[in-house]
């Protein structure tokens, strides 16, 4: 190892190292790839000089170029915010009408909603918006409280049976369990049903209707159309918020559920509220 | 020094063939090349002005498309991701014509390699092209091979200055102009040329030209040879390329040794001598620093130049030229084999001529038709398939393009009447410059009808705008009554047509619907 072996093939010295008789030839780096790893170095030096590099117990050095990845994000933030301004401040003074009626302002919205709906709203609603059993599925036609995008913006702004604000949607279905008799609730259910065109027994349904024109017309109608006013839902359509089958009508008509939705005005602000709106009047059942 | 039959000696050593190199971190031996006369010089300055010629101009090329595309005939547009060739138009998605184009360029490069030899590098590489130009001012400025070396040589003075200053402002004002030119191919280029000389052009513009100023400097103006011999990976793959009938820049030895200083002296003493007086001249011209008369080596880049040098020096000395030419192995290997008596004995270069001193009809020479050989025919076959098929690609492409993504969250969605509806991300693309009116109607799904956020009415049919090259994406509904639902899922079909020019295109998709509707 120690003394110098020169390989009789290429001529060339070799390092002394030896794997089965195959020696590892020693040939040099050529000259431009060297001063090119010399000028790597140079890089490197100037390099940890020039910007943050060395770690120090609380902080770090932080170069004479002042650059810091922090202030990079804050201004391409604040670069994404002034492009997005003249949009935000359009929709902040418009009304959702005119936004709605806006090709670019709609389209603008839209995206803006669709990302605020993906962190605020899809523990309840869904990532696509499709509801569950209590949670109403928005991309219907079916409207609780309205499917204008007036209304819409009145229900995300100050949510459903929300007690702390102060001009929440409120309505309440009695429970029935202290009204009428569980024969006369089975009864009122098998009404319900065949008002949707669902299989229900004749005879039941027969003497649930003046049941239901004592007890439930005042809020959901003669014919069971609803009352968005007092977000009665309409008991003619295919779409049933705590199931269709006849148990589950029965059950909500002894002790029914109510969800509730947060109001989001005062979290959200008036902008993101409008664009929200407009999100969600875009999933196909906007009126 | 002179000799009676006017062949100057030149002092010039190969310093960059493998036989004379050092250990590679021993310091470069610079290189002076002298300048060459003759049809191969001749040939090399016109393809030098055709490259630069179309490299320097093609920007500024202008080529009507209407009013609502630009009208430079070549441009990269990176920002609207198009790419504009004369009256060709490419959207990312027709990239594969790029790529074809590779291919056959790739192809090319195999039947150029495999019937002329390294013909790339030696004529048509940007290196070999912007190295011969630096070579060629640092000629006209500081004098041909024997000025240079004096200069080199001499201490600093001002003369000397004056002349390095002028040559590396030359090179570095071509360095510009190279890689200036560069950036007109992205964007239009006078405007850009306006911006660029008043500070108003990107700063990507900038920090472009200055890299490629750098490189350009560097690779072509100061490494040079070391570029081709030492970072290029091409010589080593094209040496696959080459066999047995390939041209390549060959010296002739077989009628050449044994070389003589001084022939006619030798040849009176009675000894053999061949045709080289050893003048020295092909290893002056060499760019590369090497003797073409060690045999074929990856150093050489076959520019021919030694040729050229070769066939002045046979002119003066009234002896056929080609003693450096361009010739086939198998072709060298059989007159070999002629001048040394299938390998018996040295070379003897009286077997190779007649008795009347000329050379010998039996000595094998190169002929056109010597190219024409099934590697040649695989090349071009292969080459050419690539190229009708581009052609076919091209003349066939669709210029309208629809192309539609179900919504998959949720799938359907059932209406308050039982009604079944699913979303679809529907795109419409446009590709010629003019804006269209397309109708898009729904093909197949028993009374379904669509519907559109923005349009008012539902309906089987209706008419869009798309603006000229662009892509417009609609959201559309469709949906289908509850008594037409047959199944849990349905196909059917998005037509669009364009009622002015009847292009048309579809798109198969699926309307699903749940098990049961509720």
């Amino acid at each position: 190892m120690s003394e110098k072996q020169i390989d009789e093939v290429s001529g060339v010295s070799t390092t002394g190292h030896e794997w089965d008789g195959i020696k590892e030839l020693d040939n040099p780096m050529p000259r431009w790839w060297l001063w090119t790893f010399y000028a790597t170095v140079v890089w490197a030096l100037a390099y940890a000089i020039a910007f943050p590099a060395w770690p120090l117990i609380n902080s770090a050095t932080t170069g004479l170029l002042g650059y810091s990845s922090r202030a990079d994000v804050k201004n391409e933030l604040a670069a994404v915010e002034a492009a997005k301004a003249d949009y935000v401040a359009e929709i902040a003074a418009k009304s959702v009408e005119e936004i709605l009626a806006d090709e670019n302002l709609r389209t603008f919205a839209t995206a803006a909603g669709s990302a605020t709906f993906k962190v605020n709203c899809v523990q309840c609603h869904g990532s696509g918006a499709e509801g569950g059993p209590g949670y109403p599925n928005l991309n219907d036609d079916e409207w609780l409280w309205g499917g204008d995008i007036e209304s819409i913006r009145q229900s995300i702004a100050h949510g459903i049976r929300y007690s702390e604000d102060a001009d929440t949607r409120v309505s309440e279905m009695p429970a029935f369990r202290d009204v009428l008799q569980p024969g006369e609730i089975q009864q009122v259910a098998a009404f319900a049903a065949s008002l949707s065109g669902m299989n229900a027994d004749a005879e039941m349904a027969a003497a649930g209707k003046p049941l239901f024109e004592q007890n439930c017309a005042a809020c959901h109608g003669e014919s069971g159309n609803g009352n968005r006013e007092m977000g009665a839902p309409d008991l003619t359509d295919a779409i049933w918020l705590y199931g269709s089958s006849q148990a589950e009508i029965a059950a909500q008509i002894r002790s029914p559920k109510h969800g509730v939705m947060p109001a989001w005005g005062g979290r959200l602000g008036d902008v993101a509220v409008k664009e929200l709106s407009v999100f969600v009047h875009s999933l196909g059942g906007g009126e | 020094m002179l000799m009676r039959t006017e062949v100057e000696r030149l002092d010039a050593e190969a310093v960059n063939s493998a036989r004379k190199r050092g250990p590679l971190y021993a310091a470069r031996t610079k290189i002076f090349p002298k300048r060459a006369e003759g049809s191969f010089r001749r040939f090399k300055w016109l393809v030098m002005l055709v490259t630069l010629g179309i490299y320097y101009l093609t920007p500024w090329i202008r080529w009507d498309r209407g009013p609502f595309a630009p009208d430079q005939a070549v441009l990269v547009d990176l920002a609207q991701r198009r790419f504009y060739f004369f009256f060709i138009e490419i959207w990312p998605q027709e990239f594969y014509l790029v790529a074809g184009l590779l291919i056959m360029a790739g192809l090319g490069l195999f039947l150029v390699t495999s019937t002329v030899g390294r013909a790339w590098c030696g004529y048509a590489c940007p290196q070999t092209v912007w190295v011969d130009l630096f070579l060629a001012v640092e000629g006209l400025i500081e004098g041909d091979r024997n000025a240079r070396i004096k200069l080199d040589q001499a201490p600093w003075s001002a003369r000397k200055l004056a002349l390095r200053s002028a040559k590396h402002a030359t090179f570095l004002m071509i360095a510009v102009a190279t890689g200036g030119a560069w950036i007109f191919y992205f964007a239009d280029a006078p405007s850009l040329l306006m911006d660029f000389v008043t500070g108003q052009a990107a700063p990507v513009a900038y920090f472009t030209v200055a890299i490629l100023t750098a490189t350009t400097y560097v690779l072509g103006g100061l490494l040079r040879e070391q570029v081709c011999t030492y970072m290029c990976p091409w010589p080593r793959i094209q040496a696959a390329m080459l066999d047995e009938h390939s041209l390549t820049v060959t010296y002739n030895d077989w009628r050449g040794e044994p070389r003589s200083r001084h022939a006619k002296k030798a040849a009176a003493a009675g000894q053999v001598v061949g045709d080289c007086v050893d003048c020295n001249a092909c290893v002056a011209v060499c760019p590369m620093g090497i003797d073409i008369r060690d045999g074929q080596q990856m150093e050489c880049i076959t520019c021919a130049l030694c040729i050229d040098a070769c066939d002045n020096v046979m002119d003066r000395l009234g002896k056929e030229r080609g003693l450096i030419s361009y010739a086939t192995l198998a072709d060298y290997n059989s007159n070999m084999a002629i001048a040394t008596a299938g390998g018996t004995s040295a070379i003897d270069p009286t077997r190779v001529r007649g008795k009347d001193g000329k050379l010998s009809e039996r000595m094998a020479q190169f002929r056109l038709g010597k190219i024409l050989r099934p590697r040649t025919f695989v090349y071009c076959g292969a080459w050419s398939l690539v190229g009708l098929a581009l052609v076919y690609g091209l003349l066939t492409r669709d210029r309208l393009e629809i192309n539609v993504l179900q919504d998959r969250n949720p799938q359907h969605v059932v209406l308050s009447d039982g009604a079944i509806r699913n979303g679809y991300t529907v795109k419409l693309l446009n590709k010629i410059p003019e804006p269209r009116t397309i109708v898009v109607t729904l093909e197949g799904l028993d009374g379904a009808e669509m519907f559109v956020v923005g349009l008012e009415q539902a309906d089987r049919s209706f008419p869009v705008t798309v603006e000229p090259d662009r892509l417009k994406t609609l959201k559309v509904y469709v949906r289908q009554p509850r008594e037409h639902v047959e199944d849990i899922a349905q196909s059917f079909r998005f037509v669009v047509e364009d009622k002015a020019s009847h292009d048309t295109a579809h798109y198969d998709a699926t309307f699903t619907a749940p098990e049961h509707p509720k």
